[in-house]
């Protein structure tokens, strides 16, 4: 907006002025003092003359001015810029002006809207007009970018027609604009285009009139012209999808979305790949076109003009039917037959007529990948569409270039839940399983996750082909598990018939036992198991040793093993997940154990500390049930825990003996105030869903924490110098504390930080060791903080499924050379995890290198959660033996981040405190390698 | 001026996808586009009949150019014999790629000519070297200028690598003749593409005029679950190929799949000849697509990992493989012996990815036939089957389109793009072509010459003139706004042709730069008027009622020489020497008022009203 104010205010004074070369340079405007305007103003209504406004201005420019008084000084310059009839003063108002919009935290609308309010915007607009005929191509440009940005279709330009006849008259903007869609001069058309797709965003009606010259640029010979022609007609198509318009050459009409579709459609065939891709994206917004107008996108051969498919679409399906063009697939096929009516068969313009089977086969990727997606997106909305697609989309899985095939593979799981696939569909998606690209097979095992397949020959094929595909590539194991545990509970009846062949029964004879640790077998079991869920009659199938292998993979693979209601057998195997209403009797439980520690105002209260602990080891059990409620519950568990900590280390007794009594105490307090800390952090960057009220709470928590050690530390040290500085940094805390959480404030009055604030005055004033009074007998008096859950809470979860730990050959390298380690790890819950996630490998030796991978191992197989795959370089000196480097994940905050002060840069205030405050959180089990480095042979 | 194209052979009822060599004249300049052979015939015939350009004379004084499209044969095959044996010392233009492999495959086919059928009279290795030296190398959209008029422009055409469409460019005429060109991008090679250079002619190649393929991804999918589950089973498969072209196709296709799938059973490539021209496929990487180009800095895709050079005797190994084997329609060669060695097996399977010419085995087998007589001349062939005169086709046969011409829809794509004003097919099955010619005329103009025939296609040029600019400048004060260039606006001015240049000047100029004076045109009329007044009357009544008729012209009564005028038209009254009531008014006026004079003369023959205001 700025460069906009900027640039059309030199548009009207830069005939008259030459800009001075010493103008200002761009100055950052930072706080100082306020009341700026004021000042100002005064200097400004002394000056006698213009040099001595001048003058002032320059004084004033070189000074800075804080956020909230900009619009008070621009007020004020905008008078004078009124009053001043020197232009050179002017001009450096207007120069002050751009500068002052750019201020942080300033929104420029209000100058804005102050020029707007003038007759500026009149008389630009009129001067643009009257430029309009000029011979040089970059006015009619500017011109038209003007009449864009600032004409309005409402107030037509009419009403200064009649004081200037020779102006446009009495037409308005659009129409103005649209005379120039037919300009000698292509850049000139691509602007007049331009300017009216500005029109359109800013909100203004655009008239139907000007559909049919668009559609005629679609052929224009400039690429830039067709692709914004291309844009032109899209907005049109969604502004008046159902008006009718009639078609030439013929006495029918379509809807006018329709007849859009079929044009850009045409334009998926155009020359320019740009234009190409333009479309073909175009394409995927278009969403209330008509079936049959989609539909022929994706045949070829409809060669008849879309027009006439309206009413002659039977005569049209027979054209396609009786062969007329041969497809190339048989040999011979491709003789001539009846010649049929040719009147009907417009080739040149054959409109919507396989644009995506074009747009699939484009030369360029990016046209493809936009074809595809536009595709997923038709694709969504119309399931008949999207049953049509499969075959196109399940082809481009054998496209040359990976992210293609990847996209297609995505695209087809998004819209997977329209389709049913048949079988030989199945067969060429599973033939994909053999790719040897890691992110395709996943990419495809989680699309088989979600499809859903016709008969039981389907699940068959599925079944193998994933076995298949396990046994040539072994680290898919789990994938492969994840993927048939879908697949059995998605199709439980198609399951049924296959299962005493999976299992390999027989009616009469015992079959020797599988071998338990096969992952072949495991994979059958895994998809048994799960349809035998929503089956019960499935386990009267069982054999016994099936049964055995339940109880052992129901323990050993419970994510991917549901619990099965298996009565009358030997082993008991009642799960333990209750009925469908669990999850909201859980969170009951959970708000019920929340509020009954809320009931703990005093933390001497008898019972208190039992209560707590009692709490506390409900919800982590709730955490481990209800794995919906994990986050939650954890989160809640550990912030009572701190709670707990603290109470501890309060408790009345030892602070009331003698310092070297209580050095056991002191000690405990000491650990108990760092763990608290530790733990604050976690609770505020291991979750992700916390609302501000939360993070307060959080924040509350840790300075209770500090308050802690600060008192400890001035019960132990004599020292008054460190103790100083940390007060300070302490009341420094205190107060970021209150700027940072204004609004929650109200919440925390009968807490420590209430009291504190209460007594802050007080506090900045005092000495030290009144202070660490006063905090002692806050802290003491101060009731536990009441916490309050978010909606939705999850905690960050990091496993680490390559390197296993379960291999005991060690990796051998030589020293001082480097060994690859792969790694694969899937991440739940972590935000921007490409900034955030590091890999931690602790060597023996007590080393520990903190590796960051490249933003492009992450990928994103679905909705908060993350893949890893990564390599680490490991490396160190000669050892004797093989030992074990531990591998694990961390988690990097930085306080800044999250606790951004308001303002933004200003070294006048306090630095913000915490502001130094990063660290690691591990997040993930560590995983033990082992290594081996040898001795670099001579 | 007119375009005057002919195809030219021997036999005057037939094009096929034989043979092309177009003779186009365009603006008094004659140039041959292509310059190909017949495969089907071993005699004269397989050269086009150069004799009836020239009749006699050389070949020299009559081509301005001669402009090659693209290397394979058919389209390249009768250069040495036209430019070494019948004479030719012209600039031959073709594209980098093409200039590098056409020798390779001219050798080869002297080679199997000379060599193993043993004929004489044909063209020597130093005759293709000779040849080569007359070639001036082209690049993609370089625009050349053969002589001062003459240009040629190429544009990338797909089909094979080095493929180019060429605009040809007299003066304001053009034409653009396409060789042989494919809309769809393939695995190695892209999309034909020109701009809108809206020819007055345009030459397009027309083998798949009936067809609109399927998706390329159809294609590519059966192909590679054909051959898989061939493999699969233990077969072994046999595409026969021509040496380049599909065969690089074909390859990247099998090869990126092998390494893909992790598929570990051998891929053999037949033929000495095509390591040669691999190289220069490696080299030429500008030429291919967009993932080549891409991704060859990391490796080059046509430096096969999983495809091997084939050895005879690994025809006779147990277990699955893939043979890729020249020629392409099974009627010679490696792959006719390996398909005989394979027939017997219905494991085995033989994968026809292009055209195959009438009589050739590959078009019996496509055509269905299960027995095939086998000619078994050539020793190596009697050496196998000396018994068996007849072969059992017990394989799988299949046929994939996966020729790389433009089909139906991919021809109509090429016309949107050019925007030609004529059109003419070449290069074709007649009756096919007759079928999209009927399509094609629909919206304009489309020729299908027979071989021999001549086509003449009439153009409406630009005339360039040079206008002086005082003209100009009047004309402009004259009209005032901006021209625009869709509304034609008339001018008056001298048209002066003189020593081959063409001048617009005003008349003025003109009549002095000529030495001429200027003459003048009065029209006289006599209009007889019955009206009893005095001449000076009557001359008033006729002032007064053509001033207010004529409201916007001046009007003048000048009574002494008892005359009106309006504007230049003089009207003057005399009584008739019989009758002094009937006045004889004389009427003149200028050739420039030829308008308003005859008017006048229509109107005061109606007479003057009675009562005038």
């Amino acid at each position: 907006m700025a460069a906009h104010l900027k640039k059309r205010v030199y548009e009207e004074y830069s005939k008259v002025i030459q800009i001075p070369p010493e103008e200002a340079p761009q100055k950052k405007l930072r706080l100082s003092k306020p009341s700026k305007s004021a000042a100002l103003h005064i200097d400004l209504c002394k000056a006698s003359g213009s040099t001595e406004a001048l003058q002032y201005l320059l004084q004033f420019a070189r000074k800075s001015v804080e956020a909230d008084s900009v619009e008070g000084v621009i007020r004020i310059l905008l008078e004078h810029y009124y009053k001043e009839t020197d232009n050179s003063v002017r001009l450096k108002i207007v120069s002050l002006l751009g500068l002052l919009s750019k201020t942080k935290g300033f929104s420029p609308d209000c100058i804005v809207d102050d020029v707007k309010n003038t007759t500026t915007t009149q008389r630009l607009i009129e001067m643009a007009c009257k430029h309009l005929a000029d011979t040089y191509f970059g006015v009619r440009n500017k011109c038209l970018e003007v009449l864009g940005h600032l004409g309005t279709v409402d107030s037509p330009l009419s009403r200064d027609g009649e004081a200037h006849p020779s102006l446009s008259g009495l037409r308005d903007v659009q129409s103005v604009i649209s005379d120039y869609f037919g300009d000698q001069e292509p850049r000139v058309r691509t602007a007049a285009i331009k300017a009216m797709l500005q029109l359109h965003e800013r909100g203004m009606k655009i008239n139907q009139i000007i559909y049919e010259q668009a559609c005629r640029l679609l052929s224009d010979d400039y690429e830039q012209v067709r692709s914004a022609a291309v844009q032109m007609v899209w907005v049109l198509s969604q502004l008046y999808p159902e008006s009718i318009v009639p078609i030439p050459s013929s006495n029918e009409e379509v809807r006018l979305v329709d007849d859009s579709f079929g044009k850009i459609s045409h334009m998926v065939n155009d020359g320019s790949w740009m234009v190409r891709v333009q479309a073909a994206k175009t394409l995927g917004s278009m969403l209330q076109v008509s079936h049959y107008f989609l539909e022929q996108t994706l045949d070829k051969k409809l060669m008849s003009d879309l027009r006439r498919k309206r009413t002659a679409h039977e005569r049209a399906k027979e054209l396609y039917a009786s062969g007329e063009f041969s497809s190339g697939r048989k040999w011979a096929d491709d003789a001539p037959k009846e010649r049929l009516d040719t009147n009907a068969v417009n080739l040149i313009a054959s409109g919507a007529c396989g644009a995506f089977v074009h747009g699939l086969e484009d030369e360029m990727y990016e046209v493809r990948i936009a074809a595809v997606e536009a595709l997923s997106l038709l694709a969504q909305s119309s399931p008949s569409f999207a049953e049509k697609c499969l075959d196109f989309l399940v082809d481009m899985f054998n496209d040359e270039i990976e992210e293609v095939r990847l996209q297609s593979i995505h695209v087809l799981r998004e819209i997977s839940t329209n389709i049913i696939l048949r079988e030989d569909q199945l067969d060429t998606v599973l033939a994909v399983l053999e790719d040897k690209s890691r992110d395709i097979r996943e990419a495809l095992h989680e699309l088989i996750c979600y499809t859903n397949v016709s008969n039981k020959e389907c699940v068959q094929l599925a079944l193998l082909e994933l076995l298949k595909n396990l046994n040539k590539y072994p680290t898919d194991r789990n994938s492969v598990w994840k993927c048939l545990k879908f697949l059995g509970s998605r199709h439980p009846t198609l399951v049924l018939p296959l299962v005493p062949e999976l299992l390999s029964t027989h009616p009469y004879f015992d079959t020797p036992e599988p071998d338990m640790d096969d992952p072949a077998y495991i994979a059958v079991l895994v998809l048994v198991f799960n349809a035998a869920q929503a089956c019960p009659t499935m386990s009267s199938l069982f054999s016994d040793h099936t049964f055995r292998h339940y109880a052992y993979l129901r323990d050993s693979l419970s994510h991917l093993v549901p619990a099965l209601r298996l009565a009358g057998r030997g082993v008991e195997l009642v799960g333990s997940a209750a009925g469908p209403g669990s999850v909201e009797s859980a969170q009951v439980f959970l708000q019920d154990s929340l509020n009954r520690t809320n009931t703990i105002h005093s933390l001497e209260a008898p019972g208190s500390q039992d209560l707590l602990d009692f709490t506390i080891r409900d919800l982590q059990r709730l955490g481990e049930l209800q794995t919906e409620l994990a986050g939650a519950a954890d989160f809640c568990a550990t912030y009572l825990r701190c709670q707990l900590l603290l109470m501890k280390a309060l408790q009345e007794k030892f602070w009331n003996m003698a310092v070297p009594l209580c050095l056991k105490q002191n000690v405990m307090a000491t650990a108990a105030a760092r763990q608290i800390l530790e733990e604050t952090y976690k609770l505020e960057f291991v979750y992700s869903g916390l609302e501000r009220r939360q993070v307060a709470t959080v924040h509350h928590v840790r300075l209770q924490a500090r308050a802690l050690q600060l008192v400890l530390t001035a019960r132990t040290r004599k020292g008054l110098e460190p103790l100083v500085s940390s007060c300070d940094k302490f009341l420094q805390e205190v107060d970021s504390f209150q700027r940072q959480f204004l609004t929650e404030l109200p919440h925390f009055q009968e807490s420590f930080v209430g009291k504190l604030l209460e007594l802050m005055p007080r506090l900045s004033s005092c000495k030290t060791v009144e202070l660490i009074k006063i905090l002692q007998s806050t802290l003491r008096q101060s009731s536990m903080l009441p916490l309050t859950l978010p909606q939705q809470l999850h905690r960050a979860t990091a496993t680490i499924i390559e390197p296993t730990g379960e291999s005991d050959n060690p990796l051998k390298f030589t020293t001082g050379l480097v060994v690859a380690l792969d790694i694969d790890a899937t991440l739940e819950h972590v935000q921007d995890p490409q900034s955030r996630v590091k890999v931690q490998v602790l060597y023996p030796d007590g080393q520990a290198h903190v590796i960051t991978p490249k933003p492009g191992d992450f990928r994103k197989p679905g909705p908060d959660r993350h893949r890893l795959i990564t390599q680490v370089y490991l490396s160190h000196s000669a050892w004797t033996d093989p030992g074990h480097v531990e591998v694990s994940l961390l988690l990097a905050y930085s306080s800044s981040t999250s606790s951004k002060p308001s303002w933004a840069d200003s070294t006048d205030s306090l630095p913000p405190p915490e502001g130094a405050i990063e660290g690691t959180i591990p997040f993930s089990k560590s995983v033990k390698v082992l290594i081996m480095p040898k001795p670099a042979r001579r | 001026r007119e375009n005057f194209c002919s195809s030219i052979t021997a036999e005057p009822a037939m094009i096929d996808v034989g043979r092309s060599c177009i003779l186009v004249s365009i603006g008094g300049k004659n140039i041959m586009l292509d310059c190909g052979m017949h495969m089907g015939f071993n005699d004269d015939r397989r050269f086009p009949d150069f004799s009836y350009i020239t009749q006699n004379g050389r070949l020299t004084e009559f081509l301005d150019c001669v402009i090659i499209s693209h290397f394979h044969l058919d389209h390249c095959g009768a250069l040495p014999y036209m430019s070494e044996m019948v004479g030719y010392d012209g600039p031959i233009y073709m594209t980098h790629p093409t200039k590098a492999i056409c020798p390779i495959l001219l050798e080869d086919f002297r080679k199997i000519t000379v060599d193993k059928k043993g004929e004489t009279n044909f063209f020597t290795s130093q005759m293709i070297k000779d040849c080569m030296k007359k070639v001036v190398p082209l690049n993609l959209h370089q625009t050349v200028q053969v002589d001062e008029e003459l240009e040629i422009k190429a544009y990338y055409a797909g089909h094979v690598l080095g493929a180019a469409m060429v605009q040809i460019k007299v003066g304001s005429e053009s034409v653009v003749y396409t060789g042989d060109y494919n809309m769809t991008p393939d695995r190695h090679l892209g999309a034909a593409w020109i701009d809108k250079c809206r020819p007055d002619l345009l030459i397009s190649e027309s083998t798949y005029a009936t067809t609109i393929r399927d998706s390329k991804r159809c294609r590519e999918r059966d192909f590679l679950k054909k051959v898989h589950e061939t493999v699969e089973r233990g077969g072994k498969v046999l595409i026969p190929v021509f040496a380049l072209g599909r065969a690089q196709e074909l390859c990247i296709l099998l090869e990126t799949f092998w390494e893909r799938m992790n598929l570990k059973a051998p891929i053999y490539f037949s033929t000495g000849m095509t390591e040669k021209a691999n190289h220069y496929y490696k080299l030429f990487i500008t030429w291919t697509n967009q993932k080549i180009r891409k991704t060859f800095v990391q490796r080059n895709m046509f430096e096969f990992k999983h495809i091997k050079p084939f050895d005879r005797s690994y025809a006779d190994n147990p277990g699955p493989m893939v043979v890729f084997a020249t020629p392409g329609m099974l009627h010679a060669g490696q792959s006719l012996q390996i398909f005989k060695k394979w027939a017997g097996n219905e494991k085995n399977m033989v994968i026809m990815p292009g055209y195959c010419v009438q009589g050739t085995i590959g078009h019996k087998i496509l055509n269905g036939q299960r027995k095939l007589e086998l000619e078994g001349r050539s020793t190596v062939e009697k050496f196998f089957y000396l018994k068996s005169l007849y072969l059992e086709v017990k394989l799988q046969v299949e046929y994939m389109s996966f020729s790389a011409h433009a089909d139906a829809k991919g021809i109509m794509q090429l016309i949107r793009m050019a925007e030609p004003r004529n059109m003419l097919l070449v290069h074709g099955e007649a009756v096919k072509m007759e079928f999209l010619k009927g399509k094609i005329e629909q919206e304009f103009n489309c020729y299908m010459p027979a071989n021999g025939e001549t086509t003449t296609v009439t153009t409406n040029p630009n005339v360039p003139v040079d206008i002086s600019l005082n003209l100009l400048k009047r004309e402009m004060s004259l009209g005032g706004t901006l021209p625009d260039p869709k509304k034609p606006r008339t001018m008056h001015g001298t048209l002066i042709m003189k020593e081959n240049s063409l001048r617009l000047v005003s008349p003025e100029q003109a009549m002095k730069e000529l030495g001429l004076s200027e003459h003048h045109l009065r029209f006289t009329c006599r209009v007889q008027l019955q009206d009893p007044h005095s001449d000076a009357d009557t001359l008033h009544r006729i002032y007064m009622h053509l001033k207010s008729v004529l409201k916007g012209y001046t009007t003048q009564h000048l009574p002494d020489s008892m005359s009106v005028m309006v504007e230049s038209i003089v009207v003057k009254v005399s009584s008739s020497t019989e009758d002094p009531n009937t006045k004889v008014l004389l009427l003149s006026w200028s050739y420039q008022d030829e308008d308003l004079g005859s008017f006048l003369s229509t109107l005061l023959k109606k007479g003057l009203p009675s009562v005038l205001c």
